[in-house]
């Protein structure tokens, strides 16, 4: 094999690793691209405090409805907030949204499928019912409908959306380890008297943790867009707080009088940073696929 | 004679499958002394690989030990509860399975097997002197030990079925089963790892239980063989006995089936024909259908196990018992 080459770029000093990433071709660059993009946001939506021009909960910072100029950069809403500094800061309660939602997931989801798997017989039944019957639901509706009982809240939403999304991760799991306790490298664990518990947590887990992160970032776009959607009809966080998902609901009435800019940059950045998580759940999983190990 | 180290007595093994009972292993009766290799020979499934794991209680699901007695050391291993069993696993039996290129954990390191072994077994032993333990096990089965911090994929197939053999001895056990270990290995690797077996066998003093479907691997490397056939021992004897004087036809056809390059022969004799379903047995002996000298008699009973000369058993309507 060649040796491998190695990029003198910035990003690649930047992120370890990055020069692997890009020699696997096509996959490697879109994980990277989709890492661009949600770094980049996420490092935005940090430092909006300092950079955005207006503070974005203000109102009447400047006349309502102004299309976009050199001093409302995205112009302004019909409470005269400035929609350039609502755009900047409005990202955080979707990233804390999809970044709980997520853990919750993996913390219920990962054990449940491996467990349910690994002990097979009645209990896998048991739980393959439950996961098939939440995953029978559409995963809007279902979040929509657990969202109203819970009420608003970042918590909230983050336990309605991951209701949601744990079967997926427990049937990704739950196949994985079905195919991976065949394997005689868990035969040959038993073989050497190793109990249930360290032939779960050492031989079967570690194998299948690459299905688990490609699960998870595939998740995080739906869980931008699933909380876009909460907070799109009302159920999300309250509207002093800056986030995508209000100001497209707020936009939406606007759009009919000609003010197009309220609704379409949040709309932008809801869509940009889906896009990223999308990009590189794809890219992990066309690298993880092959099983590219020799 | 002292007593054996291990003892099987009718040992009978049956899958209990969806169209009805397959006895794969049936009233196996055999004893394996210290230091000695027991050579278990047949073709495709004919019961030998369940026969190894049933040694160990093994036997994958939906099989279960049916009847019959294991003895090590004289303890009664059927009569062992779950955690004593784990216990012996690894410890004083231990495996090495067919296929060393998926033996090995993918995502741990050479050392991390070794390592998590030991200690299991030997929760004193620090992690540090495991570490030694393991880069001399990694040397006496002829592997550098600074592969020690390789993934498995770093290594060929050879080596890993070395790494899998230093594992198999690695807590000394008494008995260590190998299931076709060279199975998926080329010729010159196979005859190096097992003289490697015999080797670590004398100077580990253990036993070795080698199966395979190749006699004349086991006729040079063994004290006693068992030829298998659809679940039956159809011969057990010393392997000298086997090689000069082999009574059952089916033994008899195996050791004509190896090739010889002094004969000019151009064709291999091989035994026509194919094992039988084990759903579906003929009546009587089970080879009468591929036997060259099948008798009425042989269709219609089947053959006792005789004792034929000392220490040498056979499964065939030719044979009387010799009191």
């Amino acid at each position: 094999m060649d040796k491998p080459k190695i990029r003198k770029g910035m990003l690649s000093s930047i992120i370890p690793g990055l020069s692997s990433l890009s020699q696997r071709g096509l996959a490697g660059w879109l994980v990277v691209l989709g890492l661009i993009i949600v770094a980049s946001i996420v490092t935005m939506t940090a430092i909006s405090p300092w950079v955005a021009p207006y503070n974005p909960s203000t109102i009447n910072v400047g006349p309502p409805l102004m299309s976009p100029n050199s001093q409302f950069l995205f112009g302004t809403n019909d409470l005269g907030q400035d929609v350039f500094s609502r755009v900047l800061s409005g990202g955080g309660i979707m990233l804390e949204v999809s970044i709980l939602s997520v853990i919750i997931c993996l913390l219920i989801g990962v054990p449940l499928g491996l467990f349910s798997s690994y002990a097979g017989g009645l209990v896998d039944r048991f739980f393959c019912l439950i996961m098939d019957s939440i995953y029978a639901f559409p995963g809007l509706v279902l979040a929509i409908a657990i969202a109203a009982m819970l009420g608003r809240g970042v918590t909230n939403m983050a336990l309605s959306i991951a209701v949601v999304y744990v079967p997926s991760y427990f049937r990704v799991i739950r196949s994985q380890v079905l195919s991976i306790k065949e394997m005689p490298y868990v035969e040959a664990a038993n073989a050497a008297g190793a109990k249930g518990r360290t032939v779960l947590s050492r031989y079967i887990f570690p194998n299948v943790v690459p299905s688990i992160v490609v699960v998870a970032t595939v998740n995080f776009a739906d869980a931008i867009l699933t909380a876009a959607g909460l907070t799109f009809i009302g159920l999300g966080v309250s509207a002093d707080i800056p986030d995508w998902g209000w100001d497209l609901t707020n936009g939406r009435r606007l759009l009919s009088s000609g003010t197009w800019w309220v609704i379409t940059y949040p709309g932008l950045m809801i869509i940009l940073l889906a896009l990223g998580f999308t990009l590189m759940g794809e890219g992990l999983s066309e690298m993880a696929n092959p099983r590219l190990r020799e | 004679m002292s007593r054996p180290l291990l003892a099987v007595s009718d040992l009978t093994v049956e899958y209990w499958a969806r169209r009805g009972k397959v006895r794969a292993v049936e009233d196996i009766s055999f004893s394996i002394g210290k230091s000695e290799t027991l050579g278990v020979v047949g073709e495709s499934g004919c019961g030998k690989s369940t026969l190894g794991l049933s040694l160990m209680r093994l036997v994958p699901y939906p099989g279960r030990i049916v009847k019959g007695e294991i003895q090590l050391k004289g303890r009664d291993v059927l009569g062992f509860s779950a955690n004593e069993m784990r216990n012996l696993r690894g410890k004083d039996i231990s495996y090495v399975f067919q296929d060393p290129m998926t033996s090995l954990n993918p995502v741990k390191k050479v050392g991390a097997h070794f390592v998590e072994l030991i200690r299991a077994h030997e929760p004193r032993v620090s992690e540090k002197d495991a570490v030694v333990r393991t880069r001399k096990l990694l040397k006496d089965v002829g592997i550098q030990s600074e592969r020690i911090g390789d993934y498995p994929h770093q290594l060929s197939g050879g080596m890993r079925q070395r790494v899998m053999i230093a594992l198999a001895i690695a807590l000394n056990p008494s008995l260590v089963i190998a299931d076709e270990p060279t199975t998926a290995l080329d010729v010159i690797v196979q005859a190096k790892i097992l003289d490697l077996l015999n080797a670590l066998r004398d100077a580990y003093g253990m036993a070795l239980v080698l199966i395979t479907h190749d006699l004349s691997i086991v006729l040079e490397r063994s004290n006693k063989i068992i030829v298998m056939y659809a679940g039956h021992m159809v011969e057990y004897a010393r392997s000298e006995d086997i090689y000069r004087n082999p009574q059952h036809p089916y033994t008899q056809g195996l050791l004509k089936a190896i090739p010889n390059v002094e004969l000019d022969e151009q064709t291999l004799n091989a035994i026509a024909g194919s094992p039988p379903d084990l759903l579906n047995l003929p009546k009587g002996c089970r080879f009468w259908p591929r036997c060259y000298c099948a008798k009425e008699k042989c269709r219609e009973e089947e053959p006792p196990l005789a004792n034929t000369e000392p220490d040498h058993y056979v499964r065939c309507g030719k044979y009387k018992e010799v009191e």
